[in-house]
């Protein structure tokens, strides 16, 4: 535990000595930190209409004005950030433990199950994620674990091919070979060798796979099928700010921007591990 | 010589097989009467009823699921159910302004990011090379439909210099309606594969060929342009086919954002109304896309490599 | 104007690196005549492909030319503009690397390639690619007009070489360099190859700059030999010379790793114990001191200069002068 725990802090720092990655850090820091502290930090109740003010223009008082109920558009971008992350979190974690699960069950097991699941993979992936999106929200109805649900699935294939193809490799790497002759069981071939030399390049494709999710749930919510309102997100902002493009411009700034610096945050972060967890993953992608 | 073309063109149609198969079952396996959801709660039951048998939903499962097939084989993807008409006739009338979106986004988005790719390779670690990479990490972050928002916004509304919806009518409306979903949607893949260009180039530049015509005195443009780059640019390929699913999903914010034609609208039109025939066909129609596009550039990279045509 | 081909004198090349200049080449001094056939022997890592690469001013760009010149018809090709390098490569001087599997761009038509090399000729495309196809044709590749429609990776690796040969000699250079054009290949296929290059050779009167670790093959193709170690020359003269009376205790061992003669060798590379010291960081005295089994105490503290001991005869080892002394 201890051994792990420098190897993080040593990630950490070689991080943050990469501008660019410091960048990321940062960036994701402030988004972290406001979606944790959002509660405090909105000036405004996010639902809170006030229709005497609305669609006012940035000012003192509302830092990026109003929308057409007279929400705070500033609350609502602050709390979005919340529901930007309540998603993509699970749904990138769910999707990596199945990947990872699967992936290796495709590198270790026998050829058929291999073929199979790696079929199953290439069919997830053949749908065209938002097409695949769309008619799930179209079969079960919108709501946030519908949004976990379509985005988790859609990114499965992805931590399963990457867990297989390092699985494979290991699995004829002479520690694995020499654990296997002293009779070590599958499990604990799989779990104590295999799983620590895997995680770091999944962690790695996480980091890089949450702008994806972020801009699917806003992309969701923009076309109004993710997070039911009045829930503030992203992408509800986005939806709003385009039905009113020609009214008020900072509906889709306040709601495009944080997006952008989301999905920049997070790929400069995931660019830079990769870079210090793992230089040969560079060429994979 | 295809045969490993062939094998691959194989391989996605069993994809695309079980990809409908799961489609189709998911469809019924979803809780309700689809008839009672597409006719809402007012419908009497005459017309529930005979909208089921119209549909064939009486039918057992299996025999509903080979009548599918059979109908599918022959082009037909059913019948929409509030106009009457083909859901194939339908669709395919939408198809070729997404196509002509995305071919347009893929033209200009590649060309910069092969040239963008090729310069920073040929000045490795120089200032510009630095900026380009910089510029790239960011492009390749931002998603379509925000670009498209944002695009809209400056573009459209307030500077006005293009048309903000619809698709235009004759070529050059049709081109200047083009221009800002196609951007919006090429704007991340230039970065994308200016990136890739960048490190293949980097790679071929050192093989030893390369080195076989610089001693032969070939002229340093054309060794970079034509012996080292055909071959840097043969992993864009595949890129492309296989981002052809990725072009889609952006294909469909892009149409919503600038009120365009397309499947994107269809799909979205049909899933408010809750038009299932046409969620299915368009589902169906993409995927099929995104399964013949992966073997076109499987094609094409046979094509353009000639290793490929004989290996595998 | 002597019959002087090409001179390398007292060449200094470093390769700079984040752990130090690495002393590539140190002092190299030979010469190639007009039409003949010199021998560079050495294993890898003594510096052979750096001096090629430095021949043709196809260098990395972290080398570094120290000290020395190399004079091709006199010229300085160091101080030479990049335009006039361009001019001679292909053309006066042309090289056949290493690896026939690699040497080809494996997009383009072999054709289509032997058109590009001949970009100085003035000539039409039909004339140009029938020279290709008679060139092909003098290196024993059948049926050669239809071959040049082929793609490299349709011809087997002693076919790829032979191209790589034809090209070579297309444009009837003054100089070929052939950096050991037969190792990647088998042995039946090394003794075709060495043939030929013989053959074409006196057909082309070209001089041959033929790299090596293998002493079999340079016995049986060149007139001297140049015997190369950790990057410095350790011993030079007439192939006979050399071979029946070694000076240097590395191409004593040299010839004794060898099987002597090219028909039945071993594809393995002389085996001498010990590693070669790092060039990064070059220990004083002789360079061979660790691996030799003659090396004195004097041999650990002073480098020995490469001297004459003959007509055409140097040799850089202190047991020479031994000898002279006593």
């Amino acid at each position: 535990m201890e051994k792990s725990r420098s190897e993080l802090g040593q990630i950490i720092i070689g991080v943050a000595r990469d501008p660019l990655g410091l960048m990321g850090l940062i960036i994701v820091g402030v988004i972290v930190f406001c979606a944790i502290f959002a509660y405090w930090i909105v000036p405004y109740d996010p639902i809170a209409m006030d229709i005497k003010s609305r669609l006012q223009g940035p000012s003192a008082a509302h830092l990026l004005g109003t929308d057409q109920l007279g929400r705070d558009t500033f609350s609502r971008v602050i709390a979005g950030g919340q529901v930007a992350l309540k998603v993509a979190l699970p749904a990138v974690f769910g999707a990596m433990a199945i990947g990872l699960t699967l992936g290796m069950i495709a590198g270790y097991g026998p050829k058929w199950l291999d073929n199979l699941l790696m079929l199953f993979f290439d069919t997830i992936r053949s749908f065209p994620t938002v097409m695949f999106a769309l008619a799930v929200v179209a079969l079960i109805g919108p709501s946030l674990q519908t949004v976990v649900f379509v985005v988790m699935a859609t990114s499965i294939p992805t931590y399963g091919r990457v867990a297989r193809t390092q699985t494979l490799t290991l699995r004829n790497s002479e520690f694995i070979l020499a654990e296997r002759s002293m009779g070590a069981s599958m499990a604990r071939i799989l779990g104590v060798h295999m799983l620590p030399n895997i995680i770091g390049v999944l962690a790695v494709l996480a980091a890089m796979d949450i702008p994806t999710v972020i801009a699917l749930e806003a992309g969701l919510s923009f076309l109004g099928l993710g997070v039911k309102p009045p829930t503030p997100s992203w992408g509800a902002l986005l939806k709003d700010g385009y039905s009113l493009i020609r009214q008020t411009p900072w509906l889709v700034v306040g709601g495009g921007l944080p997006i952008i610096l989301a999905t920049l945050g997070f790929t400069f972060l995931g660019e830079s591990l990769r870079d210090v967890v793992d230089p040969k993953l560079r060429k994979q992608r | 010589m295809l045969s490993f073309a062939t094998r691959r063109f194989g391989l996605s149609l069993l994809i695309l097989f079980v990809a409908v198969t799961v489609m189709f079952l998911m469809i019924r396996a979803v809780p309700g009467d689809p008839v009672q959801i597409m006719l809402g709660p007012r419908a009497t039951p005459e017309l529930q009823a005979q909208l089921t048998a119209a549909l064939g939903l009486d039918q057992p499962i299996w025999k509903q699921l080979l009548i599918f097939y059979g109908n599918l084989l022959q082009g037909d993807l059913g019948t929409d159910v509030f106009s009457g008409r083909s859901v194939t006739d339908i669709v395919f009338q939408q198809l070729p302004f997404t196509l002509e979106l995305i071919f347009a986004s893929i033209l200009w988005s590649a060309s910069l990011g092969i040239a963008l790719g090729a310069y920073a390779a040929a000045h490795p670690n120089t200032l510009i090379d630095r900026i380009a990479a910089a510029i790239s990490v960011s492009f390749v972050a931002a998603p379509a439909f925000v670009v498209a928002l944002l695009a809209l916004l400056v573009f459209a509304v307030h500077l006005q210099w293009f048309p903000a919806i619809g698709a235009g009518e004759g070529f050059w409306d049709r081109l200047d309606h083009l221009v800002l979903p196609a951007f919006a949607i090429g704007l991340s893949w230039v970065g994308y594969i200016a990136r890739l260009v960048r490190a293949s180039m980097l790679e071929v530049m050192g093989e030893s060929h390369v080195r076989t015509a610089r001693a032969f005195g070939i002229a340093e443009r054309r060794v970079v342009m034509v012996y080292a780059l055909r071959i840097a640019i043969l992993p864009v390929v595949t890129v492309i086919g296989v981002g052809m699913g990725f072009l889609l999903s952006s294909a469909v914010f892009a149409e919503i954002v600038f009120a365009r034609p397309g499947l994107g609208k269809l799909v979205i039109d049909s899933i408010t109304t809750r038009n299932y025939p046409i969620v299915m066909g368009s589902v169906l129609i993409s995927t099929a896309l995104f399964v013949v596009s992966t073997a076109l550039a499987d094609l094409i990279n046979a094509l353009l490599d000639p290793r490929a045509r004989t290996a595998h | 104007m002597t019959d002087t081909l090409l001179e390398i004198d007292h060449l200094s090349v470093d390769y700079e690196t984040g752990r130090g200049d690495l002393k590539a080449l140190r002092d190299i001094t030979f010469d190639v005549n007009k039409g003949e056939i010199v021998g560079i022997v050495g294993e890898s890592g003594c510096g052979k492909s750096t001096l090629i690469s430095s021949i043709l001013r196809l260098t990395a760009p972290n080398t570094r030319f120290r000290e020395g010149e190399i004079r091709f018809k006199g010229q300085d090709l160091l101080q030479s503009s990049e335009r006039h390098m361009r001019e001679l490569r292909g053309a006066d001087i042309s090289i056949v690397f290493q690896d026939p599997m690699q040497t080809h761009n494996p997009v383009l038509t072999i054709g289509q390639q032997m058109l590009d090399i001949q970009h100085r000729s003035k000539q039409s495309k039909p004339d140009k690619l029938a020279h290709a196809a008679k060139m092909l044709g003098a290196v024993g590749i059948p049926d050669p007009e239809a071959r040049l429609k082929q793609y490299p990776h349709e011809f087997s690796g002693g076919m790829r070489q032979r191209i790589a040969i034809a090209m070579a000699l297309m444009s009837e250079p003054d100089l070929l360099i052939a950096d050991e054009p037969t190792t990647a290949l088998d042995a039946t296929l090394e003794v075709q190859i060495i043939e030929r290059l013989q053959e074409l050779q006196r057909e082309f009167h070209c001089a041959i700059l033929f790299i090596s670790h293998h002493l079999g093959v340079i016995a049986e193709l060149c007139e001297r030999v140049v015997v190369m170690y950790a990057g410095a020359v350790v011993e030079s003269g007439e192939v006979r010379e050399i071979f029946h009376n070694p000076k240097h205790p590395y191409t004593r061992r040299l010839i004794e790793c060898d099987p002597g003669h090219i028909k039945e060798r071993a594809r393995v590379l002389p085996t001498i114990p010990g590693e070669v010291p790092d060039l990064a960081n070059l220990p004083g005295g002789c360079i061979f001191r660790d691996r030799c089994d003659q090396a004195m105490a004097r041999c650990a503290t002073e480098v020995p200069p490469l001297d004459q001991l003959k007509e055409g005869h140097h040799a850089a080892c202190w047991l020479n002068h031994e000898e002279v002394t006593t």
